[in-house]
């Protein structure tokens, strides 16, 4: 027994340091700017420059209209199905998949061959380039909400919901929004901290669509001329994604912990 | 009840129920309108673009039908790019496997505090999920030149880039990336532990096994196909990483995902076709990974229930 505890502990002890020390390195090494002395003069340069406000804000923007779009989307289609169409089911799981099979370079590389030729000449204006760009993240996230979604669904009984809606004289959006999503809310939460969490850092759509205006490309900027600048960065970002993920398995307490990730 | 619970109820089961729907739908279009959004939506921007690659790969510049593309990502200096992809995926996902198994044994079976499991759980949710370009600036903090650990070593007496290390290397990549694997093995694996069950060693032990007969007998064919199917999913989850490695190596490492990234930027191939044709390879190797991976999720269930 002592064995097997002695044994258990030095994975543990081996893959916490695999996870720290690089974040004991980065931070250590944020605070170097100053020469000889360690101070937090990298993140006062940073939060100095406008562009990481703006990038900063509009990534934060492009997550919330992917979240509201991925919740529009997805909530009424997985109700529809549970409720009238239970064959389909199989259907929009295996397309809620896709993204594992069709990596995010893949995907961009079609989307800018199929958007920026006639009729659509999306990547010609910034609007174009912009709607591209959250449909893309819509898609990256889509194995997350949906599975989020879909347990969040599984737990409430939606037949007899709206039924007694309707009976009530409630018309369908009524029932959506009045009924489903309120009860659907912390499934409805828990997948959009992940879904913010990958928007936030993502790197391969950005900076094929938009370019420097989102903040993963001005990260990779940052990292290709301001060495400690880059190692602030990292430490906000997983600062970031620790407080998204964190809220999110809050919010899941409770439920199954199986998740899986996205956003290479 | 004999009948087993059945995922959603089927129409047919419905109307037979005591009280008749209070709103049947008018007809089956209405009943399909209501997913037309989500299908267009899909239509939109997935099916097309990834059509729009397919018919690519098999045209020439004129727009003619041809193999050649195809047949010209077996050339070495492509095929290479699909080698080097495959191998850096194959060496995270087994390392990473092993690692992120052991750790969720540890926490599971192992006989662990129960907070050492919710602080597991919490930093590889966190950990699986950082990756991309602020992963590449951590590990050139840690393993770089000037690197914290590199540093410490150099003055242990090991000088990791005099012996031959590099971080802007394989092997240097492979150790990045498995910051992100190996977390994710232990989010995946956990419920397939969770799922073995006492009364399998308590009756193996009886018989008189020892632990390492329990766990070669009984544990692990028992867990193997959710071990190799998990790595299958590692597979597929470095295979497709772009940002982390050209952040990383500024492109020095010819992976699949960069030398598209590349293409895209200015038909570095000289042939546009050519590009559709390597991420259509992308695209095959991805789903022929996610075939396996059915297969095996289907054996395990054979004896785990998750």
């Amino acid at each position: 027994m002592k064995w097997s505890k002695l044994w258990s502990w030095l994975w543990i002890v081996l893959g916490g340091l695999y996870f720290i020390l690089p974040l004991v390195a980065t931070f250590e090494f944020s605070l170097r700017a100053k020469k000889d002395q360690l101070s937090f003069l990298a993140y006062q340069r940073l939060f100095a420059d406008p562009q990481f406000f703006q990038t900063f804000l509009f990534s934060v923007l492009m997550g919330l209209l992917t979240i509201v779009i991925s919740i529009l989307l997805i909530v009424p289609t997985a109700y529809w199905i549970r409720l009238k169409l239970p064959k389909v089911r199989v259907v929009v799981e295996f397309i809620s998949m896709l993204p594992f099979v069709i990596p995010a370079i893949v995907l961009v590389f079609g989307m800018i061959r199929v958007f920026s030729g006639p009729p659509f000449y999306l990547t010609d204006t910034y609007t174009g380039n912009t709607v591209l760009l959250v449909g893309g993240y819509v898609v990256l996230a889509l194995p997350y909400t949906y599975r989020a979604i879909d347990t969040g669904l599984s737990a409430i009984d939606v037949r007899s919901l709206t039924e007694a809606a309707q009976s009530l004289g409630a018309g369908w959006g009524t029932i959506l929004f009045k009924i489903i999503f309120p009860n659907l809310r912390v499934a409805i939460l828990s997948g959009s901290f992940l879904t913010f969490a990958i928007v936030m850092g993502e790197f391969t759509l950005a900076s094929f669509l938009v370019g420097i205006k989102a903040f993963g490309p001005y990260m990779s900027l940052i990292g290709q001329n301001k060495t400690y600048e880059s190692s602030s960065l990292a430490i906000i970002s997983f600062a970031l994604t620790w407080a998204a993920i964190w809220v999110m398995q809050l919010l899941n307490r409770g439920q199954s912990e199986r998740q899986l990730t996205g956003g290479r | 009840m004999s009948n087993k619970p059945l995922p959603g109820l089927t129409p047919t089961e419905n109307t037979k129920r005591d009280a008749p729907q209070a709103r049947p739908a008018k007809s089956v279009v209405s009943k399909w309108l209501g997913v037309l959004p989500f299908f267009l939506f899909i239509f939109i921007f997935v099916v097309l673009p990834s059509i729009s690659l397919f018919i690519g790969s098999f045209q020439d510049s004129k727009g003619n039908f041809t193999f050649k593309n195809l047949v010209d990502l077996v050339k070495p200096e492509y095929a290479n790019a699909y080698w080097v992809t495959i191998r850096i995926s194959l060496v995270t996902a087994v390392a990473g496997g092993i690692l992120g198994f052991m750790m969720a044994y540890a926490v599971t079976l192992g006989g662990l505090p129960r907070w050492v499991r919710s602080i597991l759980s919490t930093f590889s949710g966190v950990a699986s999920n950082f990756a991309g370009v602020p992963l590449a600036f951590a590990f050139v903090a840690t393993l770089g030149r000037t690197g914290m650990v590199t540093v410490i070593l150099k003055a242990l007496g090991v000088n990791l880039y005099d012996s031959g290390f590099s971080l802007y290397s394989f092997w240097g990549l492979s150790l990045t990336y498995m910051y992100f694997q190996f977390p994710l093995m232990v989010l995946i694996i956990t419920p397939a532990l969770d799922g073995l069950r006492k009364e399998w060693r308590e009756a193996a032990e009886n018989l008189g096994a020892n632990s390492f007969q329990y766990w070669t007998k009984v544990a692990l064919p028992i867990l193997m196909p959710s071990i190799l199917g998990c790595m299958v999913l590692l597979f597929g989850n470095s295979f497709g990483a772009y940002a982390t490695a050209l952040s990383l190596t500024g492109g020095f490492i010819n992976l699949i995902t960069v030398v598209i990234g590349s293409q895209i930027k200015g038909d570095v191939l000289h042939n546009v076709n050519l590009g559709y044709a390597m991420a259509f390879g992308m695209v095959l190797v991805m789903s022929l990974t996610m075939v396996i991976y059915y297969f095996l999720r289907r054996r395990s269930e054979r004896w785990l229930r998750q």
